[in-house]
């Protein structure tokens, strides 16, 4: 457990070392990322191995940090930011092994890469507000670089979005934990000195702030209608910075919904309830239709980030313990199908077709050519439709029903998302993977003379390599595993809902 | 009171150490400097200035905090050593500048003014009297003005100098008339005793006007938006290291010296900002200015293609809120405006020297000047990363700390509720749009590839290499541990 802090330091000093080794090798840069993200996750999974679940905050470090304000370096953990820590490591090692074909500055781009995984660690093990918005910043900053440098279609113009979407939602939340602190005489910005300040602020002044921080962190969480920069951010982004952004860096604005926002101001949710849960079901289903009529495959994607984040901020939004532990499993499950998602589509086709328009990949035989790469779309397509036996079945299942307590409506209209995604992403497999199954599966593949195969390229098809199976049996069997057992999470997070921190939201904010 | 003039040559040390150094640095050029290169000349004229400047360092460390000296007339307080000590260690990095440039044509002048205006810059952050704050900020502007135009083979300098020149005087004018007015309505000269008039005074139609005077000469030299007219095309036109200079410890000497003439010495017409219609005094006014300074600065950075004028309105963007920092003094004290200014202008200097290096390989004037320079030089590129997103003010470097404690200072006022806090909310507003063009700048070093004809390796002078690690260290090191500088006040 003592050992948590060390994934910050570690990931810190993993980008400074991969720089290092990049100017020698790109090989040694590859290395020591992998290594660190992998000691990194083995540190996550060590402490979950010997976490009690409980009610308490189990607090890390805690040392006065600037005294003048109060602030302390205050590390701590429980059920819930656990469950984000180890997806953050799990994430983090796919991730570089979907990374491991950059060639190009190789050192630069896993040292942006590990410490947005550093940046990422330390949000999730935060309980100081400074301290939290201090690595939340860190975190943003490298993935403008990593789209700009190392991304694909239209680059420079997702980067910029993204990074600015960003820093407007950092700012926002920025102002709103000054004004707490300002005008409710908070003694510091630990999490617990600042909900007791909130308290004494006047009600309309509470409902404001609400509005401001949780605004500012449902922007990084692709809340609708604040949500384009996402599609096009992920498009943009090289694979392994779409894995990161969808499956943890959503999240980080997720975590800061529910860790900042809603509990240090209770009365703001209950107030804002219905504006959030509509603005949360409209997203599901929108982002929803909009990936079904994509045309390049990695937008359906990247809309389908947004719609399943929707169930995330719904769940939140909900504010039972049911729908918000459904809340914490699907930003785990999310994160995993997201990654492999993007893993295929971004890597295993991209790199190999250098396409992804759904009318050219129609036209070629993938399940054929890369027939490892259409099994994994197919589970990872599976468990995004929220099939039983994958994590997505799970996390949405409690989500709903925790909404059904509270609104029907809500609950029906967010079922109605569900089939969106289905539809989407048959759609998306059928095209993309079976679309000429019919012509192919008569004639030999004859990949040489090309006649079958219109596009280029495809006939030079590299086999998948080491690196892309590892990393996808990992995320696979991450799916199943929790998809078959969600109680491994639902043990850490149910304890943990009920902790002091998060108390007020069940009792201020459940009408 | 004490006039002993051996108190006073103690307190006076670490200029008499400069002014001793700057005459040193001529006379051996004189002596010396017919038989050497340029690039020699250059070198010892620097090495004397640097360590001129360490022993004014050390004896102003030595001398400490020695409360009033010389009866009132200067005042040795936390923030007079503080900012004595920002003042030295932002002329040393200017020097690191001059290390990366080209040699000037008379570099024991170029060093030696550098030194007298720095001389001046000490005097302002001591200054507690009229007199000796005026002819301090005299000496230090009329050394600045120089130093504008040294270049004199470039047109450009010569206007950067001109324009600097007349603003700055015409700013002296009005100061000068301002404090007239105030020795007219009360009858003092040293800030003490003119507090303790002021205590029982309305605010009467000629102090109105007198601070109305001694506002707009401070917003002229803190080129504070609508008086900032000059500030693009002096950074434009001066040589780099007066350029850094002028952003950097100019500015911290010039905020020491305001704050204490307004809050210590006219605190009591200050007015009250906390609430919409409250009592008005010069708070309002300086209100006004930081609105202004926040909205043009940030507005019109984000049209510029060069990169010098960037950093001009990014400078006039922070006036805006170290305007904000003057305000918020009372609640928050004297630290938070000081690490503000202090590491503001270690980043502006720091990205000067950069620029001071570019320009000797090649030319930096626009902001696509800066393409590939992760690749021509990841030293460069790293401590530019540094500064300029210290500027942005990412967390956890200091430019963040520093706009974090004047933002919390400045809503503590009176909330959200009154002018200063509709300012604070404006002012981190803003700073996100700041982020678009700090983003330009780095998209330019880190992403864009080289441009052909400038693609080669950049060679960076030792000294200047040094300085900007230096610079680049101490606003990681004070962002990460800004207890370092708050806990000294």
């Amino acid at each position: 457990m003592n050992l948590l802090p060390y994934t910050i330091y570690l990931s810190f000093a993993g980008a400074a070392l991969s720089l290092v080794a990049g100017m020698r090798s790109a090989a040694a840069a590859r290395a020591t990322a992998l290594l660190t993200a992998v000691v990194c996750w083995g540190i996550t999974l060590y402490a979950a191995c010997g976490f009690t679940p409980s009610s308490e905050v189990l607090t890390l470090v805690d040392v006065p940090w600037i005294s003048q304000l109060g602030i302390h370096y205050h590390l701590a953990i429980d059920g819930i930011s656990l469950t984000l820590v180890v997806l953050t490591g799990l994430a983090a090692t796919a991730g570089i092994l979907f990374s491991w074909n950059i060639e190009e500055r190789t050192g630069e781009f896993f040292a942006f890469y590990l410490a947005l995984i550093g940046g990422v660690y330390g949000v999730f093990l935060s309980a100081d507000a400074f301290l939290f918005f201090t690595f939340y910043e860190i975190a943003i900053v490298p993935k403008y670089f990593l789209i700009a440098n190392w991304g694909s279609t239209n680059r420079q113009y997702g980067a910029m979005k993204l990074a600015l979407y960003s820093f407007a939602g950092s700012a926002l939340v920025l102002a709103g934990l000054l004004w707490i602190y300002a005008v409710g005489h908070a003694e510091g910005f630990g999490l617990g000195q600042l909900a007791q300040a909130a308290v004494t602020l006047g009600h309309s002044q509470q409902l404001a702030v609400f509005a401001l921080i949780f605004t500012g962190f449902a922007v990084l969480a692709g809340m609708f209608p604040f949500h384009t920069w996402a599609p096009t951010g992920h498009v943009a982004a090289p694979t392994g910075a779409s894995m990161l952004l969808a499956g943890v860096v959503m999240k980080l604005g997720a975590y800061g919904c529910l860790r900042v926002a809603m509990s240090l101001i209770p009365a703001g949710l209950e107030y804002w309830q219905p504006v959030i849960a509509w603005l949360a079901v409209v997203g599901i289903v929108y982002a929803g239709l909009v990936a079904l009529v994509q045309d390049d495959f990695k937008f359906v994607i990247g809309y389908s980030s947004v719609s399943h984040m929707g169930f995330v901020l719904l769940g939140l939004a909900t504010a039972t313990p049911t729908a918000v532990a459904g809340a914490v499993l699907q930003m785990f499950s999310h994160g995993v199908i997201a990654g492999l998602l993007f893993a295929v589509v971004g890597r295993m086709v991209y790199e190999r077709t250098h396409t992804r328009e759904l009318e050219d990949l129609r036209k070629m035989p993938l399940h054929r050519l890369m027939p490892f790469a259409a099994v994994v779309f197919v589970v990872a397509g599976l468990a995004s439709m929220g099939m039983p036996g994958f994590s997505g079945f799970p996390a949405e299942l409690t989500i709903l029903i925790g909404v059904w307590q509270i609104s029907k409506v809500w609950a029906l209209v967010a079922a109605v998302g569900v089939l969106v995604a289905a539809a989407f992403t048959l759609r998306a497999i059928q095209v993309s993977f079976f679309g000429r199954a019919g012509d192919v599966s008569g004639v030999k593949p004859d990949l040489q003379s090309g006649t079958h195969v219109p596009a280029g390229p495809v006939h030079l098809m590299a086999p998948i390599t080491w690196p892309e199976r590892t990393g996808a049996i990992l995320l696979l069997a991450a799916t199943v595993v929790i998809g078959l057992k969600p109680d491994l999470l639902l043990d850490w997070i149910v304890p943990s809902l009920h902790s002091p921190l998060l108390q007020p939201i069940w009792l201020g904010g459940a009408p | 009171m004490s006039h002993s003039y051996l108190i006073l040559a103690r307190a006076m040390l670490p200029e008499m150490t400069l002014v001793a150094g700057a005459l040193l640095a001529l006379a051996y050029d004189l002596m010396f400097g017919h038989k050497r290169t340029p690039a020699e000349r250059h070198s010892a004229a620097l090495w004397i200035g640097a360590t001129a400047l360490v022993a004014a360092l050390i004896d102003s460390v030595s001398v400490g905090v020695m409360g009033p000296v010389y009866g009132h007339t200067l005042l040795l307080d936390k923030l007079a050593v503080a900012s004595r000590a920002g003042v030295l260690g932002l002329a040393l990095l200017t020097l690191g500048v001059a290390a990366g440039t080209k040699p000037a044509r008379h570099p024991a002048e170029y060093v030696a003014i550098i030194l007298f205006a720095t001389t001046g810059f000490m005097l302002m952050a001591v200054a507690h009297q009229l007199l000796v704050a005026f002819v301090a900020l005299e000496l230090a502007s009329l050394s600045l003005y120089v130093l504008a135009g040294f270049a004199k083979d470039r047109r450009e300098s010569a206007e950067a100098a001109l324009k600097y020149f007349l603003f700055g005087g015409m700013a002296s004018a009005f100061l000068l008339f301002g404090f007239s007015l105030i020795y007219g309505a009360t009858g003092e000269l040293d800030l003490t005793r003119i507090a303790l008039v002021l205590v029982h005074t309305e605010l009467s139609p000629l102090l109105a006007l007198a601070l109305v005077m001694v506002l707009v000469a401070f917003g002229f030299k803190a080129a504070a938006a609508p008086f900032h007219l000059w500030a693009p095309d002096a950074y434009e036109g001066a040589p780099t290291p007066s350029a850094a200079l002028i952003a950097s410890a100019s500015k911290l000497a010039g905020f020491t010296l305001f704050m204490r003439l307004l809050w210590p010495g006219l605190g009591a017409l200050a007015g009250d900002v906390s609430a919409a219609g409250n009592a008005s005094g010069w708070t309002t006014l300086v209100a006004v200015l930081a609105g202004a300074s926040l909205l043009l600065g940030n507005i019109a950075a984000l049209a510029q293609t060069n990169l010098r004028r960037l950093l001009a309105y990014s400078a006039i963007a922070h006036t805006g809120a170290m305007l904000l920092g003057v305000i918020a003094t009372p609640l928050g004290g004297a630290g938070p405006l000081f690490y503000y200014v202090a590491t503001y202008g270690a980043a502006t200097a720091g990205a000067f020297g950069v620029i001071a290096v570019l320009e000797a390989n090649g030319g930096c004037q626009k902001i696509t000047d800066l393409a590939g320079l992760g690749r021509r030089s990841p030293l460069l590129a790293g401590c530019l990363v540094v500064f300029i997103l210290s500027l942005a003010g990412i967390p956890p470097l200091a430019g963040f700390v520093g706009k974090f404690l004047v933002f919390a200072a400045a809503l503590k006022i009176g909330g959200v509720a009154g002018p200063a806090g509709w300012l604070t909310l404006l002012a981190i507003a803003l700073s996100a749009v700041s982020l678009y063009y700090y983003l330009i700048v780095l998209k330019q070093a880190l992403v864009a590839a080289p441009a052909p004809e400038n693609s080669g390796r950049i060679r960076v002078p030792l000294a200047a290499a040094l300085a900007l690690l230096a610079a680049a260290a101490v606003i990681v090191g004070l962002g990460v541990l800004p207890s370092l500088v708050l806990g000294w006040f």
